[in-house]
């Protein structure tokens, strides 16, 4: 595979929803083996991180209701939250045209994070007006 | 019907609006679990949330982490393969097409119109972490430390959660 079919065909697992390290197992375990391929290669690069994550959760199903695991898991989540808030930064920095599609953003937070509106209703009426803008902006250039 | 399977379609629905993959996810995952069914409360989902930030492997498996705690194994497997399995397919079949399809006007409009919506579910996620730990001002000088540290340093992400860790067991948290 050249770095350039790569590119292209990354573009595609990011461009549709879902965890994109599968979609591209997905398209890498296509292009070498077919159908075997494309079930055994997401299979295979899950199957391990799956099992640990389920090793930890008989950990924590065990001792997790000690005071000292939660103060630990406690810790671990204030940093998760400060990585997601940098995350979330990034992200709005590269972001293209702000003026126009930051307010975006900002009902996104609204009505997911204060409203508590069901997602999929969200995403479908954000995009179709956030989407319907990008497409008549592309118009005009 | 049985929770496994519930988890499964509450879970192959959200896969379809996952733009942004599982972290975008975080805030929905919080309403269907903690809110609309109760299988999870707050302390749970945050504790969910922080072992899988802490373990190797892609962020999707949080779901696993989820699933398992409701429904155990068959939760597992019924979350992970819901939240993989329907992009899987449709990647499947399209990804011989996309170079006909990739650069298309509408393709690009929902590329730029998507982003703006990632960084709204991202930062969703964040306060709503924040909000179901219930933190104190001492977890919340250890959030604004990591958002600087990470957006100005190239420390990687695991010293950060290691000191988070550390921080939590010394009771300073």
């Amino acid at each position: 595979m050249t770095a350039e079919e790569f590119n292209a065909q990354l573009g595609l697992c990011q461009f549709l929803p879902g965890p994109n390290v599968v979609n591209l197992a997905v398209v890498v375990g296509k292009r070498y083996q077919g159908l075997p391929g494309a079930i055994v290669a997401p299979l295979g690069m899950l199957a391990g991180p799956f099992v640990i994550v389920l090793m930890l959760a008989l950990v924590y199903d065990r001792y997790g209701s000690l005071p000292v695991v939660q103060s630990m898991l406690r810790g671990i989540a204030a940093v998760g939250c400060g990585l997601l808030f940098a995350m979330a930064w990034r992200m709005g920095m590269a972001l293209k045209d702000k003026p126009v599609f930051l307010p975006f953003t900002a009902l996104t937070v609204v009505t997911i994070a204060g409203l508590r509106w069901p997602m999929p209703l969200v995403m479908i009426a954000g995009l179709a007006v956030s989407g319907g803008i990008a497409y008549w902006r592309l118009g005009r250039k | 019907m049985s929770v496994a399977l519930e988890l499964f379609f509450e879970f192959a629905l959200l896969s379809f609006v996952a733009f942004g993959g599982a972290t975008a996810l975080l805030p929905e995952m919080h309403r269907v679990v903690v809110e609309n069914h109760h299988w999870l409360d707050n302390t749970t989902f945050t504790h969910l949330y922080a072992i899988a930030q802490a373990a190797p492997g892609p962020n999707v498996l949080v779901v696993a982490l989820i699933g398992w705690e409701i429904a155990g194994l068959a939760g597992a497997l019924a979350t992970t393969l819901a939240m993989c399995l329907p992009m899987s397919v449709l990647i499947y079949l399209l990804i011989d097409r996309w170079e006909s399809l990739s650069g298309k006007r509408w393709q690009k409009a929902i590329s730029i119109g998507v982003a703006p919506l990632a960084v709204g579910l991202v930062f969703s996620g964040a306060t709503l972490i924040a909000q179901a730990a219930g933190f104190g001002w001492a977890a919340w000088a250890l959030v604004a430390a990591t958002v600087v540290v990470n957006l100005r340093s190239k420390l990687h992400p695991l010293w950060l959660i290691g000191i988070g860790a550390a921080l939590g067991l010394l009771g300073l948290l």
